[in-house]
């Protein structure tokens, strides 16, 4: 087993965690909790192998410099690097506190027990704390990798459902985001943004530029990028509204408002076929032949448009500039990797930025929190000693977010007499699903952030390396987990294509999946097979073979309502992490809208730590898949983005929230499997297989609207 | 610039403010809450929800001098007002990010200060305004389904 990327940069027990002398535990971890629960996970793990009282456990908030560095919180990687890094640190902490104890009491170590921290002999009445031993004092020892774990038969807390950290200050209204910090004398920024990525500031009014100033704003100008401080932040947003209008852009051709399916596969593109979920650099091969034994032959094209990730709050960063060095607080999934992108930016040395998490609304990906630190960056730079809270409006966050690509899947494929899959092809057009900041010189690292383009001197934007790591951005979930022999697998990551994009949940497993389980259920009925059947005939794993037959199971133990439809979607995430299975019940009402009435959920993430945060993530992304599927198109044309608010841009609301059932499948002893992305893929084929069992109608082309139902009746008439 | 006085979770505050100034921005700015959030000021997602004599009110467009002499409850407030409802949520689980939830936990208790025994219908129409991005729509139907149970059962 390859060593956990978390634990290399960071071997020694102190860098994760320390024992207080006023009876605490405080883990250090470099993954940040953005609603996925992951700190309430972290803190049972700890707890357990601790055998201390959950409530011992703290954290200290992830910063450069303090805590270790473990990349991006993303790729459903929490688990299976943070998880697992806390479970030996801690169980290495637990080893070193014995041995410490067995000397101090003078007993042999295998007559110790512990209860809460208190470490007592079964052969004296002598007892010491965790507290006594360690209180406040570095361990100064290596986290070892073979410390001795706790036997799930022993566990007190891991599987057990316990509250999520912070819930209570959540729901009275008292957690602080970063968007509810203060600090004296803190200034409130906004952006004023130009029409659309390609334009350029000629110049702003003079007299609005000094109705601003009089009225105590402060305006700051670096090239293209423009924004305004001030104490009020009600005249902040006023005054970003006034030289909006003052502004005066040279704008250019704009986007290209081409038909964006047809940009997809006409735009010249890099081309790689996958083995193993792997892209290779050789010519892509021709597709195969029919085989000549082919008894059904199937072709389809599969469409999806962009997305965004549409956090409810938009993002925002607080900024302070002081003595050549640079404070950021922010909700960003990657501290350091934002510190190597902003120092580029602002031409900096790593070591004068500080970057402190701070929680934020959820992200989903890559949203506009990187954006916005780099936007106070700037206003704090030019207003030092000035604590900046820089917010983006709800326009910036619709308008400048990097999007989910649209994407292209044609996907054909052969069964024989017997039912067999003889031949599967699957090729997807994408733009790149990765340009998180990270470091690099030039444009490599500091153009991944948006105001770079609109610098005096501009970073231009880059353009993306292929990503070429198993199951990456445009390929995740392409190469299936089913035992297909004669694959013809191949990723296109699709150049110049109109709209900026980025990582979102499931990055392009989404669609990938989506084209494949629509693309099943539709072999399986041309060759007359039982879409379960066909699926299980098709799979060697018995943990997936598993979820499908648990999920059905529950699916199918009412009886189908007339005028309904049932449809199923599976997927392992990334073809490692956690399997999952989805059914899902819906009917179309008069007006063509879909009812979403129930979904099943069966999933495997190997051993359970949190089964109600787990079940949380299972319906949470069955709900924001649905969204997706059923409403969500990221409009615009070549004056830009016309997606700009929720009533241009909408999403699921509490009137179509079916009931959902979920069956977690626990591995006791088994590792860890990463779960924020895994029924994403699954949600969308059951909704679309759904739809064709309740209406006849194969819907290829997402999302689902009205629309789409209705001009799908009408073909087939 | 003038001069209102707003009673907001019981206590009477004079604050100075351009009188045009949204309501939430007095309420975070000035009187230092967290519970009404800033989504979109444009009244379309309910994270800003605050009760204005016990019926919610969105609090990121109308102006602050709209509120003087009424009575402003933010989750703050309910904190004490309704105690049952933020229990119900935690129990349920009913928060995953948990922006949106201060202005959901305060919807519920317009509803429940109309009726404690709302319907489904009433239910999803006393949401209708308010977004949820994680999907913890599921929890927060639970939670209000234990809170018409009580209901129930107090009425009974």
């Amino acid at each position: 087993m390859p060593i956990n990327p978390s634990l290399k940069g960071h071997p020694g027990l102190d860098e994760w965690l320390s024992v207080t002398s006023d009876g605490h535990i405080v883990i250090t971890s470099g993954k940040v909790d953005i609603g996925q629960r992951i700190s309430t996970s972290l803190a049972v793990i700890a707890a357990e192998e601790l055998d201390v009282d959950l409530s011992r456990i703290d954290f200290i908030r992830t910063e450069t410099g303090l805590s270790p560095d473990e990349g991006v919180t993303s790729g459903s990687n929490s688990m299976e690097q943070s998880g697992e890094a806390v479970r030996l640190a801690t169980a290495t902490a637990r080893g070193r506190l014995l041995a410490l104890a067995a000397e101090a009491l003078e007993v042999d170590e295998s007559t110790l027990e512990i209860d809460d921290g208190l470490i007592q002999s079964r052969e004296t009445n002598r007892s010491m704390t965790y507290w006594d031993l360690q209180g406040d004092k570095p361990f100064d020892i290596d986290i070892d990798l073979n410390a001795k774990i706790k036997s799930p038969d022993t566990y007190r807390l891991v599987g057990k459902p316990v509250d999520a950290r912070g819930i209570k200050d959540i729901v009275g209204g008292t957690m602080v985001y970063v968007h509810d910090m203060k600090m004296p004398g803190l200034l409130h920024a906004r952006v004023v943004r130009p029409p659309h990525y390609k334009a350029t500031l000629n110049s702003v009014d003079d007299g609005a530029m000094h109705r601003a100033v009089d009225a105590g704003t402060k305006v700051v100008r670096d090239g293209s990028f423009l924004a305004v401080a001030h104490a009020d932040e009600y005249a902040a947003l006023t005054a970003a509204k006034r030289l909006n209008v003052a502004a005066d852009w040279h704008t250019g051709p704009g986007l290209d408002g081409r038909n964006i399916f047809d940009q997809l596969t006409s735009n010249k593109r890099l081309s790689m076929p996958l083995e193993n979920g792997v892209p290779v650099e050789t010519p892509v091969p021709d597709a195969p032949a029919i085989p000549g034994n082919a008894a059904v032959t199937l072709q389809a094209r599969f469409e999806r448009p962009y997305h965004m990730h549409g956090s409810i709050a938009p993002s925002a960063a607080m900024a302070l500039f002081e003595d050549g060095a640079l404070t950021v607080w922010t909700h960003s999934q990657g501290v350091y990797v934002l510190r190597a992108s902003m120092a580029g930016a602002l031409g900096m040395i790593e070591e004068k930025l500080t970057i402190k998490h701070m929680p934020g609304s959820g992200c989903y990906g890559h949203n506009g929190a990187d954006d916005v630190a780099l936007d106070a960056a700037l206003v704090a730079r030019a207003l030092p000693g000035t604590p900046i809270m820089l917010k983006w409006t709800r326009d910036d966050e619709h308008a400048w977010e990097p999007y989910s690509s649209a994407m292209v899947m044609n996907v054909g494929g052969s069964l024989d007499a017997d039912g067999n899959v003889i031949a599967w092809s699957h090729e997807t057009y994408s733009d790149t699903h990765v340009m998180r900041p990270r470091p690099g010189a030039g444009d490599t690292g500091p153009s991944r952030l948006l105001a770079s383009w609109f610098l005096e001197k501009p970073f231009p934007p880059m353009t993306p390396p292929p990503n070429m790591q198993a199951h990456g951005g445009v390929h995740r979930n392409l190469d299936p987990l089913y035992t297909f022999a004669n694959k013809h697998l191949v990723k296109h990551l699709v150049r110049n294509l109109p709209l900026r994009t980025s990582a979102m949940r499931t990055l392009g497993g989404y669609a990938n999946v989506f084209a494949i389980e629509s693309f099943m259920d539709e072999l399986a009925e041309a060759g007359g097979l039982d879409p379960l059947e066909f699926r299980l005939r098709n799979l060697d794993d018995e943990r997936a073979k598993a979820v499908l037959v648990a999920m059905s199971k529950k699916l199918n133990a009412t009886v189908l309502p007339g005028g309904r439809g049932r449809g199923i979607g599976f997927a392992r995430y990334k073809n490692e992490k956690t399997y999952a299975a989805v059914g899902v019940e819906l009917s179309v009402n008069d007006a063509a809208e879909i009812q979403l009435h129930r979904a099943v959920v069966a999933a495997d993430a190997g051993q359970v730590v949190d089964p109600d945060g787990l079940a949380a993530q299972m319906e949470g992304g069955l709900i924001q898949a649905a969204s997706w599927t059923l409403m969500e198109e990221v409009q615009f044309d070549p004056d830009g983005i016309t997606s700009r608010d929720w009533d241009s841009y909408p999403i699921l609301r509490f009137d179509n929230i079916p009931e959902v059932e979920v069956v977690l499948m626990d591995r006791p002893g088994d590792p860890y499997l990463g779960a924020g992305e895994a029924v994403s893929g699954p949600t969308a084929g059951a909704i679309a297989n759904a739809i064709r069992s309740a209406t006849g109608q194969r819907l290829r082309s997402l999302p689902f609207t009205p629309d789409a139902i209705r001009d799908a009746a009408l073909k087939s008439t | 610039m003038a001069t209102f006085t707003l009673r907001v979770n019981g206590a009477a505050h004079q604050v100075k403010a351009d009188p045009s100034t949204p309501l939430i921005f007095v309420l975070r700015n000035q009187l230092g809450l967290t519970g009404p959030k800033l989504g979109c000021g444009l009244e379309q997602c309910g994270a800003c929800a605050v009760l204005v004599d016990g019926k919610p009110e969105l609090s990121c467009v109308r102006a602050v001098s709209e509120f003087e002499d009424q009575d402003i409850t933010t989750a703050e407030g309910l904190s004490e007002s309704h105690a049952d409802i933020q229990q119900a949520f935690i129990d349920a689980g009913a928060a995953q990010c948990g922006y949106c939830i201060p202005g959901i936990v305060t919807a519920t208790a317009g509803l429940f200060n109309q009726t404690k025994t709302p319907t489904k219908a009433q239910i999803t129409e006393a949401l209708h305004g308010h977004l949820c991005r994680c999907g913890s729509h599921l929890r927060v139907l639970k939670a209000i389904d234990r809170l018409v149970q009580e209901g129930a059962a107090d009425a009974n």
